[in-house]
């Protein structure tokens, strides 16, 4: 373990990319509670501040709301989503993949089948149908992210399934009188564990950037919930006078975070291929 | 976008490796595999849409009639529809009008599902191509002289500027150059060329620049990609020594024998990428305004419009399974580590 930590460690911008993480997700998760801003009431009184104007330091948008504060609420939306809805994307393409590729035959084939049609319908579309059917809110946005975006761990741990079950430890479970679930669950999905967290990584990142660009396209959660692309949806209309601290501070946030979880993931790779190549 | 940077090629690879296996067994088996397996997939997409149409609230009939319709309305518009039936002769009777390219009538369009999309669909291959060409454009030769600098700061750098590109929600970096170019520099149009027909479309090149760029970029971080390490492997065989040994330029081996063998499955992966082009088109056109299927898509999730939605979707998944399919077929015919059983 701490010979896989100083690999990673050796990755410069992975561990870049884990400070970045961890600074973002303080400043949406304390931010407010160091810089409390109203969220919720508007103040059209106190609309399009430029930075610095009345106390705002990232001044105001048309709504009158704190653009510093508001960038940190958005936060909490857009990394509690991402992380939830890679979370559960992780967790149904691991169990989908996994039992497909360690039963095999006719059920991996309709199963695999199954996944070859979702893949082949772009999430993006895909969520915004399903946006027009049910009420964007943030639990509904993470369980349709989830539900649209399980479809590649799936192909990639049922990879890892296929050669995992012909190895001895299984074969000498399944003789040792385990159940099919047991063998699945104790044996086959803990051994494709370096594969899932590495895939768990880009799996936020990608929930990340959906989430963003399903607010950005005007379908996601509603107001006074916000979110980092909801933000830039905003202000968009606001480009056109100059107004760039209501587009760069959301449109750098989500960079930022999706960067930092690219290089993390890479940085996780590293470490599972050596304690793939030692073993 | 859906799919990881770094794990796309894994991806493909699994799509691929069943090629590199079956192969062996006979080129005409494998296609009839292959054909067969896509036609399945499409069926599975089918259902998929026609689940979506009968997940919305009320059903068809609410969707079509709005939300104040009154029971009586509803059992006559079921009856007069079909709807009534059981849904297996429901479905079939969709795959029927749908092989026959009846996709239904918009709500708010006065048109039909097929026309509307025929109007708008030259438009997106249009913005999209021009893309993908100047994304090719760029991509192949950041990936070969990435790929014979690997390991220097220069590779260092140009890789971590892809993934920061990858990392850049398209509409983000449209709003900065549209920000840069246009507000700042005034060098060019804000807004995407406007017209039913290609020709008009291409009779304003000014107007097409930044949506074509904004298209591009993501397409280069991830190409990049993929070219370079098509070209590491390639440089890694034995043909690069024996010309080496030979007394060929460096130079010349990389352009006329690496080159030529990378982008076989470079190529290939354009085929596995059309989902990510068509999610990119829905955001180009909607931020530029310009009037393609992903505009047309955007503002009939706005209005509800169901048939359009439905009827978008499923072009768009027929289109990416037979691309994924063509790649498939490209890499099979075209790789002769595949070809064992084609002669």
């Amino acid at each position: 373990m701490t010979a896989g930590l100083r690999r990673f460690a050796a990755n410069r911008l992975a561990v870049a990319g884990a400070v970045v993480l961890g600074l973002l997700v303080l400043f949406a998760v304390l931010g407010p509670l160091a810089y409390p801003t109203d969220q919720v009431t508007t103040d059209l009184a106190s609309a399009n501040l430029p930075p610095g104007a009345d106390g705002h330091l990232l001044g105001t948008d048309a709504l009158g709301y704190d653009n510093l504060g508001r960038l940190m609420v958005a936060g909490r939306v857009s990394l509690l989503v991402g992380v939830l809805a890679g979370a559960l994307a992780t967790i149904v393409g691991t169990v989908w993949g996994a039992v497909a590729g360690y039963v095999g035959g006719v059920v991996d084939a309709v199963m695999m089948r199954v996944v070859d049609a979702g893949i082949a319908i772009p999430a993006i579309f895909l969520l915004l149908v399903l946006s027009t059917i049910v009420r964007p809110t943030v639990g509904m946005m993470i369980v349709v992210l989830g539900l649209v975006s399980w479809l590649v761990p799936a192909r990639l741990i049922r990879a890892e399934a296929l050669s995992v079950r012909t190895r001895d430890y299984v074969v000498a479970a399944r003789a040792m009188g385990a159940t099919h679930r047991r063998t699945v669950f104790a044996h086959v999905i803990p051994n494709t564990v370096g594969t899932v967290v590495v895939n768990a990584t880009f799996q936020v990142a990608d929930a990340i950037l959906l989430v963003a660009y399903i607010s950005f396209l005007g379908m996601g959660v509603q107001p006074p919930t916000t979110d980092w692309g909801a933000m830039l949806n905003d202000g968009i209309s606001f480009i056109y006078q100059g107004a760039w601290w209501l587009i760069l501070p959301p449109g750098l946030a989500i960079v930022l975070v999706v960067c930092a979880l690219n290089f993390v993931g890479d940085g996780l790779r590293d470490v599972v291929d050596v304690r793939g190549r030692a073993a | 976008m859906t799919t990881a940077l770094p794990a796309a090629g894994g991806a493909a690879d699994a799509a691929a490796s069943p090629s590199a296996r079956t192969a062996r067994g006979g080129f005409g088996r494998y296609l009839l595999r292959r054909v067969l397996q896509s036609l399945v997939v499409i069926l599975v997409v089918s259902v998929i849409v026609f689940a979506l149409l009968h997940a919305l609230p009320g059903g068809p009939a609410r969707g079509v009639l709005g939300q104040q319709a009154s029971p009586e309305q509803i059992a006559a518009f079921e009856a007069a529809n079909g709807l009534d039936q059981p849904v297996v002769l429901q479905y079939l009777s969709f795959l029927g009008r749908t092989v026959t390219g009846d996709l239904g009538e918009s709500y708010l369009l006065n048109q039909s599902v097929a026309d509307a999309i025929g109007l708008r669909l030259p438009k997106t291959l249009l913005l999209t191509g021009l893309s993908l060409v100047v994304a090719v454009l760029l991509a192949v030769p950041i990936g070969v002289y990435q790929a014979v600098r690997r390991n220097r700061a220069v590779d260092y750098w140009l890789s971590a500027l892809a993934i920061v590109a990858y990392s850049t929600p398209t509409f983000f970096l449209g709003m900065l150059l549209v920000l840069l170019l246009s507000q700042t520099a005034g060098l060019l149009p804000a807004a995407a060329p406007q017209g039913s027909g290609v020709a008009e479309v291409l009779a304003q090149p000014a107007g097409l620049v930044l949506p074509v760029l904004t298209g591009a970029v993501p397409i280069v971080a991830t190409f990049s990609r993929y070219t370079r390490s098509a070209t590491l492997d390639n440089l890694a065989e034995d043909y690069v020594r024996t010309a080496r040994a030979k007394g060929t330029v460096y130079r010349r081996v990389v352009l006329r024998h690496v080159l030529r063998n990378s982008l076989t499955p470079v190529v290939a992966m354009l085929g596995y990428h059309l989902p990510v082009m068509f999610g990119g088109a829905l955001v180009v056109e909607q931020l530029f305004n310009y009037p393609g299927m992903g505009l047309l898509f955007w503002s009939a999730a706005q209005s509800s419009d169901f048939p359009v939605l439905l009827g978008c979707v499923l072009v768009i998944s027929v289109a990416t399974v037979v691309g994924s399919l063509l790649a498939d077929l490209v890499q099979a015919l075209l790789d002769p580590r595949t070809r064992g059983g084609l002669r």
